[in-house]
């Protein structure tokens, strides 16, 4: 077992004006489980960029040797000719072709000229098979729901003869499930010989199977871990990652002290016109003043659409019963809009898709939810504007060159900091963060943790909408969990532990 | 900071501003080819006062429609009846003031009113009912098509008789003496867009350098500030050494400063470019993206009446071929002046130079007597360089 299935030599890419990857060397065992790992922007993507092909051989140096010999890919699909193939985190199916199209869509099956579909289906059953789906294959991929349509991606990867499977996050937005069920996957398919490099943010599950974690930082190797040796802790893989020590990953408060309830649901039922269904039941719950409340449940248990229906309905729900009160007055939002001036607020889970302009830069995006407090009769206070938007650059320490940085290029946890600058300039009372650090490095996530804290000391409520349990646990003062459009339980934080969580998040 | 950029040098500069600038600089440079080139064809004729003059009039009904459709393409949406809703508002206009004898301003005043409501019912479509634009302002188009030749149907083309009226596209601001040889109100003017022009931009620099911003060095702002001088002064003299500025620059100008300073400096242009960039996060922000939409295309409408009115004073009559293909030009004019196909991105000021080209191209073919036919074909050409070079320069 001890021969390389793929080594990386000295490999070196220039982007102008950054070196993003300088002399790193990779290499991998036949057969094992590689997980990659490393803070956003230290280079992951970049080298299986790199690998695949989508850099093509002489715009970077150093050596790709793949099975022995020196690869030269042009393209990606020289990459996928000898095996290696990519998922990517978003995922690349087509929703409205099935699944038997879409996992030999780029390489069909055919029989003289035309495409042999019968045959198509026959194999796609096949690898529907072996990637444990029971599925339909004649149904579309939109009818699935993320953790099926990433098998779907397998038995694409599958189908095309893979030995190289590189999986660039496959857990990031999956619920813990769906995730175990991948994990189990990856498993089953080294047991039948593919060789596997995955890039992951979550510690936990790399520690659990991973043969070997490579680390990597500012475009560099830092090491490589034999997993199989010694039992990894998640601690050494930070210290590796981040080049320090951080003693705690959830910064601790030092002041609880909780006031009246500043938003409070009372039988929210909510029904939504386009699925036809009810998406919400009966939900009750509340929030108090310097509290940070967890809301945790599975992907689809409708936490975010709690959150839009109580934040100015924008999706066009109907909400059928129940009661929203914040600071015990009773309220009916009929637009974000009206939730703002109540002092209410909404990270959005998708920051790129919904929550911030990417074209338009950071003094904008900070400025836009809350633009009347600049305006003086009908013009904007443009000085004021500036000295708002750095002030907040410098409090959150947003890093960019300057405020007239355009969001769309700065990293994952730097916008998700212009996301919460943008509604800190709101001065809400109570805000709801929808998957806060989805797809952000340890140091950012500290970071936007430490910033929680802050705000709540300073008498904020926040409601925290996340999938991933250590956080909820680690962060919250007390928590809820849904299932289907209910709550399935309330537990303050000394009493909750994951299995609990867990055993709430699944009963319905 | 300061220090650092003399080091840099001059040249480096003003290479690296062109880099980053170059989607902008092209279309200046594309005008003055153009420009330049007919003034060769035409020995001289494109660039003597009295065409340039012409030429402003013709522009200005393009003008001011690619100034509305210019907001409505930042919202990635599109206004195709701007055509006949402009060649309808001229016949209403026409027919106001002699069928009805209405006052001419009165008229005017009538139409604009008009154009808004048309807006309202477009935009009511596409908001509340959600039909999508294209399809609402295509059935539009139909609609004031047969509006229009209905308007006309007993009459034929109508000959307006209301002076003021047609002063509009074809009269001059007044003076207040003659004999001086040229035209002494313009030439104050002038002066006085001038001044206006080095204050603003230099309050602007000083602003900018508080905040540590990156300015350009004090040369390099310097020669921009006296190029934009020598230009306007050369555009002003041209116009002041025969008959001054035309009411249709008067009405251009003020309607572009209005739709610059609406989407530079207010709220409302801010909600209008974030809708552009992504109206999602745009409604999560607290914006009423429906409320936006309704207003851009009461803007769109109502600027398309304006631009009836310019025409119908211009030819001073309202003809049943009114219109047609306006929708093309103000299309063009606000994708030439750099309007991203994505939306999201755009400026008035620059559309105003995007309507320049096209006219320009009417005008100077016009002259070398080039028949429509090729004018469509050229003008066609040009626009669909102009967006690939955008979409190619946007992807960098």
């Amino acid at each position: 077992m001890s021969d390389y299935i793929l080594e990386m030599k000295g490999i070196v890419k220039e982007f102008p004006g950054v070196k993003a990857l300088n002399n790193v060397n990779f290499k991998v065992k036949r057969g094992e489980i590689h997980c990659l790992v490393g803070e956003n922007g230290a280079g992951k993507s970049t080298l299986m960029k790199v690998l695949s092909g989508v850099y093509p051989h002489g715009t970077y140096s150093g050596d790709i040797v793949y099975n022995g010999e020196v690869q030269n890919f042009k393209k990606i699909s020289d990459s996928e000719e000898k095996g290696i193939v990519i998922i990517y985190q978003e995922l690349a199916l087509i929703p409205e072709l099935s699944l038997y199209e879409n996992i030999y869509f780029g390489h069909e099956i055919l029989k003289g000229k035309s495409i042999d579909w019968n045959e198509t289906i026959v194999q796609a059953t096949k690898m529907l098979k072996k990637v444990g789906l029971k599925a339909d294959p004649s149904m579309k991929v939109k009818e699935l729901g993320v953790g099926n349509q990433q098998l779907v991606e397998i038995a694409k990867a599958l189908s095309k003869n893979v030995k190289l499977l590189i999986l660039d996050e496959p857990t990031a937005s999956l619920n813990e499930d769906d995730s175990q069920n991948l994990l189990e996957l990856i498993r089953e398919l080294k047991s039948q010989g593919v060789t596997c490099i995955m890039i992951s943010h979550k510690l936990r599950e790399i520690t659990a199977i991973a043969d070997t974690i490579t680390v990597l930082r500012d475009g560099a190797t830092i090491c490589s871990l034999d997993a199989n040796e010694r039992q990894i802790e998640e601690a050494e893989i930070i210290k590796h990652m981040v080049g320090r020590e951080i003693d705690n990953i959830y910064p601790k408060r030092e002041k609880k002290e909780f006031g009246e309830k500043a938003l409070e649901l009372k039988d929210w039922t909510v029904f939504d016109p386009a699925k036809n269904r009810e998406i919400l039941h009966k939900v009750n719950i509340n929030v108090r003043k310097g509290e940070i409340v967890g809301l945790q449940g599975l992907m689809g248990a409708g936490r975010t659409e709690l959150a839009l229906s109580v934040f100015g309905n924008p999706t066009g729900y109907k909400i059928t019963s129940g009661k929203l009160l914040m600071n015990g007055k009773e309220v009916h939002f009929k637009h974000p809009k009206e939730a703002i001036k109540e002092g209410l607020a909404y990270v959005t889970e998708d920051r790129k898709g919904n929550g911030l302009i990417l074209m338009q830069d950071i003094r904008y995006n900070t400025t836009i939810a809350n633009l009347e407090a600049l305006v003086n009769g009908l013009a904007i206070n443009e000085n004021e504007e500036i000295k708002v938007a750095n002030r907040y650059k410098e409090s959150i320490n947003i890093k960019a060159p300057s405020i007239e940085q355009k969001v769309g290029n700065l990293s994952g946890g730097n916008q998700q900091k212009v996301q919460i600058a943008k509604w800190m300039f709101t001065e809400p009372n109570v805000l709801i963060l929808d998957e806060p650090t989805r797809g952000i490095d340890v140091g950012a996530k500290y970071e936007i943790y430490s910033l929680m804290n802050k705000l709540v000391d300073q008498g904020m409520s926040i409601i925290m909408i996340s999938s991933e349990l250590p956080e909820v646990l680690g962060m919250s003062d007390r928590l809820y969990v849904m299932s289907e459009g209910t709550i399935t339980g309330e537990l303050s934080i000394e009493e909750a532990t994951e299995e609990k969580v867990m055993a709430m998040a699944i009963k319905s | 900071m300061s220090e650092n950029k003399q080091k840099i040098g001059l040249f480096q500069e003003v290479s690296s501003l062109m880099k980053n600038n170059i989607r902008d600089y092209m279309m200046y440079i594309a005008l003055i080819f153009i420009m330049a080139f007919f003034a060769i064809q035409t020995n001289g004729g494109f660039l003597q006062a009295r065409n340039i003059s012409n030429l402003i009039n013709q522009a200005g009904y393009v003008a001011v429609m690619a100034i509305g459709m210019t907001v409505i393409l930042i919202i990635v949406h599109i206004d195709l009846s701007v055509g006949y809703v402009a060649g309808f508002s001229g016949a209403v206009a026409a027919i106001l003031m002699t069928k009805y004898n209405v006052n001419e301003w009165v008229a005017i005043l009538i139409v604009l009113v008009m154009g808004l409501l048309i807006g309202l019912y477009q935009g009511l479509l596409v908001t509340k009912v959600g039909v999508p634009a294209f399809v609402t302002t295509l059935a539009g188009m139909f609609i004031f098509r047969g509006l229009l030749n209905l308007s006309l149907q007993e009459t034929g083309t109508i000959i307006i008789p209301n002076e003021g009226f047609n002063a509009l596209s074809n009269g001059f601001i007044p003076d207040i003496t003659e004999g001086a040889g040229f035209h002494v109100i313009t030439m104050i003017i002038g002066v006085v867009i001038i001044a206006a022009v080095i204050y603003s931009e230099i309050k602007n620099r000083k602003n900018k350098q508080k905040y540590n911003f990156e300015v350009p060095s004090s040369t390099v702002f310097i020669v921009k500030l006296i190029a934009l001088s020598v230009v306007i002064m050369v555009i002003i003299w041209t116009l002041a050494s025969y008959q001054g500025i035309p009411w249709t620059a008067v009405i251009v100008g003020a309607v572009l400063l209005i739709y610059n300073y609406m989407l530079n400096k207010t709220k409302l242009g801010r909600a209008i470019y974030g809708i552009g960039g992504n109206s999602q996060a745009a409604e999560l922000s607290g914006i009423n993206v429906k409320k936006v939409t309704l207003f851009a295309f009461c803007s769109v409408s109502l600027m398309a009446a304006l631009g009836g009115i310019l025409y119908a004073s211009r030819l001073q009559s309202a003809t049943p071929t009114a219109g047609l293909g306006f929708e093309m030009d103000a299309i063009a004019s606000s994708y030439i002046g750099g309007v991203a196909v994505s939306g999201g991105v755009g400026r008035v000021t620059n559309t105003i130079i995007g309507a320049l080209v096209i006219m320009s191209l009417t005008n100077g073919m016009n002259l070398m007597g080039i028949d429509i036919s090729y004018q469509y074909i050229v003008k066609g050409l040009i626009f669909v360089i102009a967006v690939a070079f955008d979409v190619r320069t946007r992807k960098k």
